[in-house]
């Protein structure tokens, strides 16, 4: 019993046709029958086809986590679904802007850190750096962690994009 | 005048319902949809059934598409007509029926800007819908509608809206698209894995307490899945429940046929679902109004679940032999392998299983007496379905207490004879729905079994029938509550009525003659026979009146939060102080 109810992040690939309203469709589904959704990103992968790609970070039980891909799998302008999380490895990353203003020892300190974090700077003046980051979302929440106190003022993130290691293709 | 291979767009949509096949609408007009309506005007190949209420439009197609196997069409205008249409359309998926609803939509030009009746019916209707399209090129405009009809109608059905702005409707275009054409992607399992389909077999031929949950796949599927199941039941000797979208697929006659299932289903049904050692579901999924408590639903047995849509399996039980697929070609497939194998059934082990379900049926969970001045609705139903069983003959119902005792009484002999709205459980669906059924069928008794409540919810629709001369009965079990609300406040609110006596109700009888129909009333059992014989005689719309008795209650009932083996058989069985459970639906 208390395996069926723990509870497990997972990643979810959808191919899907890149027509109107069809991201509203995907959301719908999340919202109208209560599943999370941690992260969402789409955009167009294959303009020739008219396909898009959007991977979504959800988490639940395994039975709920079967329910979502079932669910997903039966809107009509979805072509595949993927669990990234269960079908092999896969790698996972995720970029945001952080921007960060200040003046003296904290401005440097920012610079400092960026470095080791390997962020670059992007736009800069004066009195303020934005960072580009990318990495797995546990970098990135630690990265933005550290600026808080160094004069954080903005963050833009993109959420999750994931990837089959190996030759196959989703 | 249209220049050389062109149409207008309205001309477009019409010579593509028709290429589908489609001989009746069912709809209401408006501003966004005058063109189309102006192109129906000029043609005589698709008959036009003028409702009173859009909802109405869509049950009625859902009358229409269910005793007959064929989509049913709807066309309803931008706004309140698109919105009044709502109800229809998730009734027609929660109970997988195939719908085509076609909307008016303002111009492509005042999309977003609040224009005069616009509504974002594409926003509106997506959760309403299996799918949905706005049409934002003539030249998109017959190719979109052939898929509508394909998404409609193939792998598990269900309601799909084409919204249609209205210079889309007078633009001219190239008719595109073909009756054969497909969606470019979506292509639903038909076929079962064969594997999981013999190791299915196996089990069945296994089975020591076997029993078939059958449901409204079955019907979906059409015609020739239930003769295999018929069939294969047979051939196994196997005793076989439904649920209420199922009845029909299997023949109330039969000896090895248990009634149906769930919340009012018959106590031999229940316990043997208790009981069962293997239990094949198809075409049904595990409903709560099924299941009653999960966690005590059919606690030792295996379990098959036959389903053509993969997100029902696992979705509430947990089953052992899942097989994703359409119901007829599963069924002709397990045959073949049960044959192949040359499977027998467990004699002796079937022989104790049935002389235990015997025992149950002993206790004849259905019986009632009939005694004293008043119409007992049970008896009213078994002389109902005494005279009318062996004529051409198609039930509708309402919701409430009338449509559980339709269920248990009226016996369904074959498919697409019963129309109810199971999932959504929309009082209203029955009259309309008849008025679909009856335009399908013209020559047929068609009869909605309705109460006193849910008879006002579209009582407008008997004008529709009296204007297309559809000689509908409507049969008003007439108790003057809401009855099936009522029985839940006898057994979980100590008997405090809030708001359930129907106050002000019409004369029946005068209302249907002032909307130029027949009106009936009984009001004593010696009346029951001879009313409903000259109902039957009766060749006009009718409404029957039925005085019946006033404080009966609906028996058999697991109510909500029991078990199936924890079944309330009568009144005296009722504890009034029974939690409502506000957890459970
Ligand atoms: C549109 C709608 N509103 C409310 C309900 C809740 N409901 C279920 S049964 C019922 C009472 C039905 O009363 P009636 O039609 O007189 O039938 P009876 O139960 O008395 O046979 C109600 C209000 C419903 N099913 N549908």
């Amino acid at each position: 019993m208390a395996q069926d109810q723990a509870i497990f992040q997972h990643t979810i690939a959808v191919l899907v046709d890149n027509e109107a309203g069809v991201l509203a469709r995907v959301i719908g589904l999340f919202s109208g029958r209560g599943y999370n959704i941690e992260s969402l990103t789409v955009a167009e992968t294959d303009h020739d086809e008219g396909l898009s790609r959007i991977t979504i970070v959800t988490s639940g039980t395994s039975m709920v986590i079967e329910q979502i891909k079932a669910q997903l799998e039966r809107l009509v302008p979805v072509h595949r679904v993927q669990d990234l999380t269960t079908d092999g490895p896969c790698v996972e990353r995720e970029l945001a802007l952080v921007k960060v203003s200040g003046t003296g020892d904290a401005r440097v300190e920012s610079l400092r850190l960026g470095d080791a974090f390997r962020a670059r700077v992007i736009d800069t003046t004066t009195d303020s750096f934005t960072f580009e980051i990318t990495g797995a979302s546990s970098k990135i929440d630690a990265f933005v962690a550290l600026m808080g106190p160094l004069g954080l003022v903005d963050v833009s993130r993109t959420g999750i994009a994931a990837i089959k290691r190996g030759a196959e293709s989703l | 005048m249209s220049s050389q291979g062109m149409l207008e767009g309205a001309d477009i949509i019409l010579k593509a319902l028709v290429d589908q096949g489609v001989d009746t609408i069912f709809g209401y007009p408006g501003g966004a949809v005058l063109p189309l309506y102006d192109a129906l005007f000029k043609q005589n190949k698709i008959r036009h059934v003028l409702v009173r209420h859009e909802q109405g439009a869509v049950h009625a197609a859902e009358g229409y598409a269910r005793s007959t196997g064929k989509p049913g069409v709807v066309l309803v205008t931008s706004g309140p007509g698109a919105t009044n249409a709502i109800t229809g359309l998730v009734d027609a998926l929660m109970d997988s029926i195939p719908i085509v609803c076609l909307t008016g939509q303002v111009p492509t030009h005042l999309i977003g800007t609040d224009a005069f009746q616009e509504a974002d019916t594409i926003g509106i209707t997506r959760a309403a819908t299996k799918h949905n399209y706005l049409v934002r090129d003539v030249e998109d405009l017959g190719r979109t509608i052939h898929e509508a009809f394909y998404v409609a109608t193939s792998g598990r059905p269900g309601p799909v809206v084409i919204d249609l702005p209205k210079n889309i409707q007078v633009e001219e275009g190239p008719y595109t698209g073909s009756p054969k054409l497909k969606h470019k992607s979506y292509r639903p399992q038909i076929k079962g894995d064969l594997d999981q389909i013999r190791a299915a077999v196996d089990m069945i031929a296994n089975a020591k307490r076997p029993v078939f949950y059958t449901g409204g796949g079955i019907i979906n599927s059409g015609p020739a899945a239930s003769q295999l199941l018929r069939e294969f039941v047979r051939m196994t000797g196997f005793p076989i429940t439904s649920t209420l979208m199922g009845l029909g697929c299997y023949p109330a006659s039969d000896k090895q046929w248990l009634g149906m299932l769930g919340m009012h289903g018959t106590y031999e049904a229940n316990l043997a679902m208790h009981e069962c050692d293997v239990m094949i579901n198809i075409g049904a999924r595990f409903d709560d109004r099924i299941t009653g408590r999960l966690d005590a639903f059919s606690p030792n047995s295996k379990k098959i679940h036959v389903d053509i849509d993969r997100a029902n399996i696992n979705k509430c039980v947990h089953v052992d032999i899942p097989i994703v697929g359409d119901a007829g070609h599963v069924l002709e497939d397990m045959i073949k392998v049960w044959k192949s194998n040359v499977h027998q059934p467990n004699k002796d082990a079937l022989a104790d299983w049935w002389a235990k379900i015997d025992e149950w049926r002993d206790r004849d969970c259905l019986g009632y007496k009939q005694e004293g001045d008043e119409i007992m609705p049970q008896y009213l139903l078994e002389r109902l379905q005494d005279l009318t069983k062996d004529k051409d003959r198609y039930i509708t119902t309402e919701v409430g207490q009338h449509q559980m005792w339709a269920a248990q009484y009226l016996g369904f002999e074959a498919p697409n004879r019963w129309m109810t709205s199971g999932g959504l459980g929309t009082m209203g669906y029955g009259l309309p729905a008849a008025v679909g059924v009856q335009m399908a069928h013209p020559e047929s008794l068609v009869v909605d079994i309705s109460g006193d409540a849910s008879a006002m919810m579209n009582i407008q629709e008997f004008s529709t029938a009296v204007q297309f001369n559809l000689p509908i009965k409507v049969f008003i079990l007439n108790n003057s509550y809401m009855g099936m609300v009522r029985q839940w406040q006898d057994i979980t609110y100590d008997g405090r009525y809030a708001h359930t006596y129907s106050e002000a109700l019409p004369d029946f009888v005068k209302l249907a003659e002032a909307m130029g129909g027949v009106g009936l009333r009984m009001e004593k059992p010696g009346d029951v026979d001879k009313v409903i014989k000259e109902m039957i005689k009766n060749n006009k719309p009718t409404i029957v009146d039925c005085r019946v008795a006033v404080l009966e209650n609906c028996f058999p009932m697991v109510p909500s939060g029991a078990a199936h083996n924890e079944m309330i058989l009568g009144p005296e069985d009722v504890e009034t102080d029974r939690e409502d459970d506000p957890t459970l639906v």
